[in-house]
């Protein structure tokens, strides 16, 4: 193979008149008319760090990036900045919760699931120590390119034994996660939203509560059923908005935990009514919630019309979030299309 | 758990004969499987003598103590090293010697934290003990806790990356509660350690990464007492490394005079020769 047959070829893309620039880094994924709240994440590990002295905070020079500054500054007596050094900070977190501390070690979802990934499975996993690995920029939510774009994590850590793997939809998934996380004693790996994070569960169903390992129904529907995860949930919910005007009923199932899989739940709403059952998730097709969903249904015999949404079994291209969720399929104006098509 | 049968106080041992101990328990678990890296641990012994025998605090009937030095093997193929250790200082019952790799025994080949009491991590993946260490460490300080943590490593982990991002952090944070000792034997799979990263002056190194290094001979005690006790000793703060320069196979002269010596082959006849080589050379 020469090289220049391994470059890829520059194509300019033509989908719009109008060019978006590549946004910052962590691009809002707040939709149209939802509320947003700051730094959940950083401000419910304050809060709870408060009643709780067992909690300490690490990060890998990415605390500003993940909400962790929040702590930080409140508590910087309890913050350990590892530097740019990935292998240290789990490692240092599994020795911190030797002694009988409660680590939540930061970075982003590709380097703790790539470069760090034999340290939290021996140092972190293997033992059962409850470190709480929380990472920024999953999946397809930053126009950076593969670098930066955790597309496969999911699949990384389903397949690492007694990891929890949570993946938040919005602000009051992230903010009810950080408790349950310290009640688990246990390794957990959750993926993370920052910034300005929308609220938008409890818009759908005002008494919605996160619950570890739950999967609920946030909105009934006759026709389709969506079980989701992460920032698809909202997604999902838009479009089952805007699929209305075409007498299309969807329900939306929210899986915010990945592992363990609320199998129970989901055999259930699936077995139910003879809906199409469409998966929808901000990661690969390979090895997350769609693969993970179709595993359980077919061990039980339940064998719905089913598809999946999600990302291909590629490195993405780089570019705007917004350019780039309609590319690969994940806005909701391609959600409802892709569950249009499919009925 | 307590052995039936506890070995003396530590005082009225010398520390030789317990490095002697060490040896032969090691001989006799290498000899029930037929092989084992019995090369690393007679080159160790003596380390490992001077360290559960002279350095370290700990209560043997009580391996989870809180006020305990915290000894982590980062290194886990040394298991067997360790094991001969944990039942000289009668933390692990000797009965169980014979129970080495076998099925259902809490000695595997390489060291588990969750098999074996004394054993306070899982190492084997190389390069992460120092890491585990620093955070432990840190912990430690947190808590007021002014036991040690002792990291004991091989030269060829200082070819991993994660080595040295876990030097950086013990001197960023001052981590004076931190002994590293690197079993400094020259052997790692392929061949000679220094041939592949590890060559170069290695306490200067240490020392230019801002940490109190020693050198010793490894296999010298009076050399390991002295380095142990300066090492705890200082008041810097900064963290110590004692680099221990050792004989692989050390103690077994048919042993050591062998070639290429990471994992050692010995044949079925020749483990009751090594045990009579030892023997000879058994400290009055």
């Amino acid at each position: 193979m020469t090289r220049a047959s391994m470059i890829r070829k520059y194509e300019p893309r033509r989908m719009s008149d109008t060019r978006v620039a590549t946004s910052a880094m962590i691009a809002s994924l707040a939709a149209e008319g939802y509320d947003t709240v700051a730094a959940p994440f950083g401000h419910a590990l304050t809060d709870l760090a408060k009643r709780d002295d067992r909690i300490v905070g690490l990060s890998a020079d990415l605390s500003k990036y993940t909400d962790l500054h929040v702590f930080a500054q409140a508590m910087p007596d309890r913050f350990y900045q590892m530097g740019m050094a990935e292998q240290l900070l789990f490692s240092a977190a599994a020795g911190l919760a030797r002694e009988g501390f409660i680590p939540f070690a930061t970075t982003y979802a590709v380097f703790a699931s790539r470069r760090a990934y034999d340290f939290i499975a021996m140092a972190i996993a293997e033992e059962n120590l409850p470190v709480k690995i929380v990472c920024a920029l999953p999946g397809l939510t930053t126009g950076y390119g593969p670098s930066h774009q955790a597309t496969e994590d999911l699949a990384i850590f389903r397949g690492l034994p007694g990891m929890v793997i949570i993946d938040p939809c919005d602000a009051d998934d992230v903010a009810g996660m950080v408790p349950a996380m310290v009640a688990h004693d246990g390794p957990v790996y959750a993926r993370l939203l920052r910034g300005k994070v929308p609220s938008v569960l409890t818009r759908h169903k005002p008494d919605y509560r996160f619950q570890l390992g739950r999967a609920q129904m946030i909105r009934e529907g006759d026709d389709v059923l969506v079980i989701s995860s992460g920032i698809m949930t909202m997604r999902a919910l838009d479009a089952a908005e805007k699929l209305i005007a075409d007498k299309v009923d969807v329900a939306v199932l929210h899986v915010p935990t990945i592992k363990p899989l609320d199998i129970d739940t989901i055999r259930a709403e699936a077995a139910r009514g003879g809906r199409l059952v469409i998966t929808a998730e901000n990661h690969s097709v390979n090895g997350g919630l769609g693969e993970a969903v179709a595993s359980a249904l077919l061990t039980a015999g339940i064998t719905p019309r089913f598809r999946m949404i999600g990302l291909p079994d590629a490195f993405l291209e780089a570019g705007a979030l917004p350019t780039l969720h309609d590319m690969y399929g994940l806005s909701v104006d391609k959600v409802a299309d892709q569950i249009k098509g499919w009925l | 758990m307590i052995a039936e049968t506890r070995p003396a106080p530590r005082a009225n041992m010398s520390l030789a004969l317990r490095a002697w101990n060490i040896r032969r328990k090691a001989l006799l678990m290498a000899e029930v499987q037929g092989q084992g890296y019995i090369g690393q641990a007679l080159g160790v012994a003596d380390v490992l003598a001077a360290s559960y025998f002279h350095a370290l605090d700990y209560r043997p009937e009580d391996p989870e103590w809180e006020g305990r030095d915290r000894f982590y093997l980062s290194i886990g193929h040394y298991a067997i090293a360790l094991y001969a250790a944990l039942m000289e200082a009668g933390i692990l019952p000797e009965e169980e010697l014979a129970t080495y790799g076998m099925d259902d025994s809490r000695m595997p080949m390489s060291g588990m934290a969750s098999y074996t009491p004394g054993m306070e991590i899982t190492g084997g993946s190389l390069g992460h003990g120092l890491g585990i260490a620093v955070g432990a460490a840190l912990g430690l300080k947190r808590k007021g806790n002014p036991a040690l943590v002792y990291n004991l490593m091989s030269d060829g982990e200082l070819g991993e990356g994660s080595t040295w991002e876990a030097v950086m952090s013990a001197t960023q944070w001052q981590l004076d509660n931190l002994i590293c000792l690197v079993d400094f034997n020259n052997q790692q799979a392929d061949g000679p350690t220094r041939d592949a990263l590890a060559v170069g002056a290695e306490a200067p190194k240490w020392d230019a990464f801002g940490w109190h290094a020693q050198t010793v001979d490894g296999n010298d005690l009076d050399a390991l007492v002295a380095a142990l006790d300066a090492a705890r000793g200082l008041t810097d703060a900064k963290p110590r490394v004692i680099i221990c320069n050792t004989t692989m196979c050390k103690g077994v002269d048919f042993l050591e005079a062998r070639d290429s010596n990471h994992f050692v082959r010995v044949e079925a006849d020749e483990w009751a020769r090594a045990l009579d080589v030892l023997e000879e050379g058994k400290p009055q």
